[in-house]
């Protein structure tokens, strides 16, 4: 076997895999290919199959039918072991670590099995492995007290413990700050010299044109295009991406509307187009007003005087990295848990010690990332929508069944719900839950709406449906306070951006000004 | 084989289920009355059909289940706003001392104020019976599992306590209280049955929960409440002081439960007054689905069942705890076909070659 004349045989080949949920196609006849050595970036909007393709390889999920083949060789992987086994790591958006363990302690559980743990030599592969990615990680850290990024090394360096071969990032920048994102890139390099095959999986043009080697497309789980990165257009994919349509339409403004809407970021200065012909905001009113808000925590408060003023006219975005305060605010704002100290208005009304009743009387509309927890999944689409509003349909001691159908139907008919109103709710995709919950919030023509990753795990339609009712919102006179982890999506949907950090606020610029390098600065509490 | 959750279930597979679930009952149920000395089918045509033969079959069957009705749906009340009530035994017996306050203390009023004064006494005595594990609920989040069940052999040792004591019967020494004054009967039905107007109490109130939990926002309130606490809460309902009500409410209708059973039947309390009506109370609002005509149908069944296991006692010599095994047997495989429904198996093939 002569080196100059066989190629090596490819790292890992997926050979017509075929996955079908019910009466869902997820992956169909895929066929991929990644060589020693290659960042092979797998991109499509959300529900095209990278998920279930990654999770196939990684032994997660079974193919219905096709062939998985590592180093030439037909293989079985049917579970995580048998891909480890493999040679094949996978570092998901979710942890798998152990809070309240330290560094060392998490690496050790991923290589134990039974008989004596060796400390001094888990230190020492530790260290080794954090040498190949190029970071330095404090191995006494518990990992409660690690950065999102930080965590993400670990869960690398926990992937390179079992001789990884060939490692899965499902979406790893999404959680990372700018500068994070470049330490990974480095790793990724130092790992793909030492001829590791690595899988990455973006939503984010840019970065895949900076990382891969290979962009393979993946559209309604059919594979559309699998090219060489170098000197691909990101207007190119986004089309790709997106179907033909848009494709052969060749109309950039669409291409790039379509791209930015998936959460890519495109060559073109403005992500959303039309996002800054905004109405100015009206002077003087007040639509929510948050002062000097503050929530006590355990070592340190969770929110410390965060004062955000949301005009009438306007949409205030609310940017940092998950774990800073967000969730606290909203969990506050609507009303499921007690501040500290501070006042909330609405309006010329304070809702500080107000229930979740009396807030949405007073105006407020609430759109949380947490979809499933907002709604009753067993009870009908249609009891849903009214649930907030019961005593609006009441006819006598009854509720009138007539009203709320005629209400429901124009609801559902407004906002382009596509479900049976009879259904259970929790039979409804994610996109059409998340139309349920604005027409729920919106009927009322509340105020001052509240609305939490609202485009988190929607499809593109979706995406860009919620984004036409917060900017109808906006030209309605309302204020929408617009709490994001997709700084595209703050960029091209605000008029301000207010960066939080540790549950203070670190920085406030307006939208015009504002540059992902700046934004990702102050998200690292960096303040200007 | 694999099992698979199923996406969706056709509108006969509920009853298709209970329906398999009551022939393997009979199948489980064969060896066991079959060891007794009896034959199954003969056994099962006692439990079932020979009570609804005779006029006075169906007036037992009904008597049967008119205490069930009230604990049932106390229960039923309770379990579907998410506060899980065990204590319908002691609120049950509960309601019958209070019921008997008024019958021993004020033996000489007429009908007409003593049934109202004795049955609210009852729905009252019910309720107090709930208040405190409810008060400790909302006040200091301590699971009412706990404090329910426990206060309830606290109940049955009052009654024991009274009748041995305060309320010895004055003529016999026996531990049995006198008898209520004679305006505290709650009349028979119809002539020839011993059923009486406590059933009557017992279906309206079947029929109010009906309507309230289909046809009003209170009842769509306690349903959203019940099935999902924090969203619920999330969409304006007050979730906590649902609960509080529900407690006293399902208290209160336990208690009246108790009530109408020594109004109707003992005319004075005696420590045998409740057999476990608080604890099929739970049997019954389960297999009934926590619905007030599921509550009504499985208190029927379990009345004919516990009226044809005495019948099956003396005709067949079958022990009458047999007919308490046919019920347990019953809920066991309903709940298990209910759960195993949502479920489908599948049987992969192996791959060709």
């Amino acid at each position: 076997m002569s080196p100059d004349t066989a190629p090596p045989a490819p790292l890992a080949e997926l050979l017509g895999i075929t996955k079908t949920f019910g009466a869902l196609v997820a992956n169909d006849a895929i066929d991929l290919v990644v060589q020693p050595g290659e960042v092979h970036a797998l991109l499509g909007e959300n529900g095209a199959g990278k998920s279930v393709l990654t999770r196939i390889l990684y032994g997660l999920s079974q193919p219905d039918s096709g062939e998985i083949r590592i180093d030439g060789r037909t293989s079985r992987i049917s579970s995580p072991a048998d891909a480890m086994a493999a040679g094949i790591g996978m570092v998901t958006q979710e942890f798998s670590l152990v809070d309240t363990m330290t560094v060392t302690e998490n690496l050790m559980l991923a290589g134990v099995g039974l008989g004596r743990i060796n400390r001094v030599a888990a230190r020492a592969r530790v260290l080794e492995a954090a040498t190949r990615i190029g970071v330095s990680i404090d191995l006494d850290a518990v990992v409660e007290t690690l950065s999102v990024g930080e965590r993400q090394r670990v869960e690398i360096v926990k992937a390179l413990f079992h001789d990884c071969r060939l490692l899965i990032l499902d979406e790893p920048t999404a959680v990372l700050v700018p500068q994070d994102v470049e330490v990974l890139f480095d790793s990724i390099r130092r790992l793909t010299a030492e001829g590791m095959g690595v899988i990455f999986i973006s939503h984010k043009l840019h970065e895949v044109v900076e990382i891969a080697d290979r962009v393979t497309i993946l559209r309604r789980g059919r594979i559309v295009a699998s090219v060489t990165a170098a000197g691909l257009q990101p207007r190119q994919i986004a089309a790709m991406m997106v179907g033909a349509d848009a494709a052969t339409a060749g109309d950039d403004v669409e291409a790039d509307a379509l791209a930015t809407s998936i959460g890519l970021e495109s060559d073109s200065a403005a992500p959303i187009p039309e996002a800054r012909a905004t109405a100015a905001p009206v002077q003087g009113t007040a639509a929510l007003e948050i002062r000097e808000l503050t929530l006590a925590g355990a070592a340190r408060p969770l929110l410390d005087s965060v004062s955000i003023t949301v005009a009438s006219g306007e949409i205030v975005g609310i940017a940092g990295v998950s774990g800073n305060g967000q969730t606290e605010l909203v969990t506050v704002l609507c009303g499921m848990s007690d501040v500290t100290s501070g006042t909330v208005r609405v309006g010329s009304t304070d809702i500080t010690s107000f229930g979740p009743a009396e807030r949405i009387r007073a105006g407020l509309g609430r759109l949380t990332e947490d979809r499933r927890g907002s709604v009753i999944p067993n009870l009908t689409v249609e009891q849903n929508l009214v649930l907030e509003d019961l005593d609006g349909f009441r006819r006598g001691p009854f509720v009138s069944r007539r009203r709320i159908r005629a209400h429901v139907r124009a609801l559902m008919e407004r906002f382009d719900i596509r479900a049976n109103s009879s259904d259970p709710i929790r039979s409804l995709s994610g996109g059409n839950m998340q139309k349920v919950l604005l027409a729920r919030a919106i009927a009322r023509n509340p105020r001052a709406l509240v609305a939490s990753q609202p485009t988190r795990g929607l499809d593109v339609g979706a995406c860009e449906y919620v984004y036409s009712q917060l900017r109808a919102l906006r030209a309605d006179g309302a204020g929408v306070l617009l709490i994001s982890e997709d700084l595209d999506e703050l960029l091209g949907l605000c008029d301000r951006i207010v960066v939080l950090f540790s549950g203070r606020i670190i920085g406030e610029l307006p939208a015009a000004d504002a540059t992902r390098e700046g934004l990702g600065l102050l998200m690292t509490g960096h303040a200007a | 084989m694999r099992i698979l959750l199923r996406a969706s279930e056709s509108r006969w597979l509920a009853p298709t289920a209970v329906l398999g679930a009551a022939i393997l009952t009979l199948l489980l149920t064969a060896a066991p009355i079959r060891l007794a000395g009896a034959n199954p089918l003969a056994a099962y045509e006692r439990y079932v059909v020979t009570p609804l033969t005779t006029f006075t079959g169906v007036g037992e069957v009904l008597l049967a289940c008119t205490p069930l009705i009230f604990t049932g749906l106390a229960v039923a009340i309770a379990f579907r706003v998410g506060y899980f009530n065990i204590g319908a035994e002691g609120q049950f017996l509960a309601g019958t001392v209070a019921a008997t306050i008024a019958g021993l203390y004020l033996p000489d009023l007429p009908g007409p104020l003593a049934l109202p004064l004795a049955l609210s006494a009852g729905a009252l005595g019910g309720a107090l019976w709930a208040f405190g594990p409810a008060w400790l609920k909302r006040h200091a989040n301590i699971d009412e599992v706990v404090t329910t069940l426990l206060l309830n052999p606290v109940a049955l040792l009052l009654v024991q306590g009274l009748l041995n004591g305060p309320w010895r019967n004055s003529e016999t020494g026996f531990p049995d209280s006198d008898r209520y004054g004679a305006g505290y009967d709650l009349a028979p039905l119809v002539d020839g049955w011993r059923v009486h107007w406590g059933l009557v109490i017992a279906l309206v109130l079947v029929i109010a929960t009906g309507i309230i939990m289909a046809f009003t926002p209170l009842g769509l309130r306690l349903r959203a409440a019940g099935q999902a606490p924090r969203a619920a809460r999330f969409s304006g309902i007050q979730v906590a002081s649902l609960k509080w009500r529900c407690a006293l409410v399902s208290g209160a209708v336990a208690g009246l439960g108790g009530a109408s059973q020594v109004l109707g039947v003992q005319h004075q309390l005696t420590a045998s007054v409740s057999t476990g009506y608080g604890y099929t109370g739970i049997v019954v609002a389960t297999l009934g689905a926590l619905t007030a005509g599921g509550v009504l149908l499985v208190a029927l069944l379990l009345g004919d069942i516990a009226v044809g296991a005495q019948n099956a006692s003396i005709v067949l010599h079958l022990p009458t705890q047999m007919g308490s095994i046919v019920s347990s047997t019953l809920l066991l495989t309903v709940v298990a076909f209910l759960v195993a429904r949502h479920y489908r198996i599948v049987r992969t093939r192996r791959k060709p070659e």
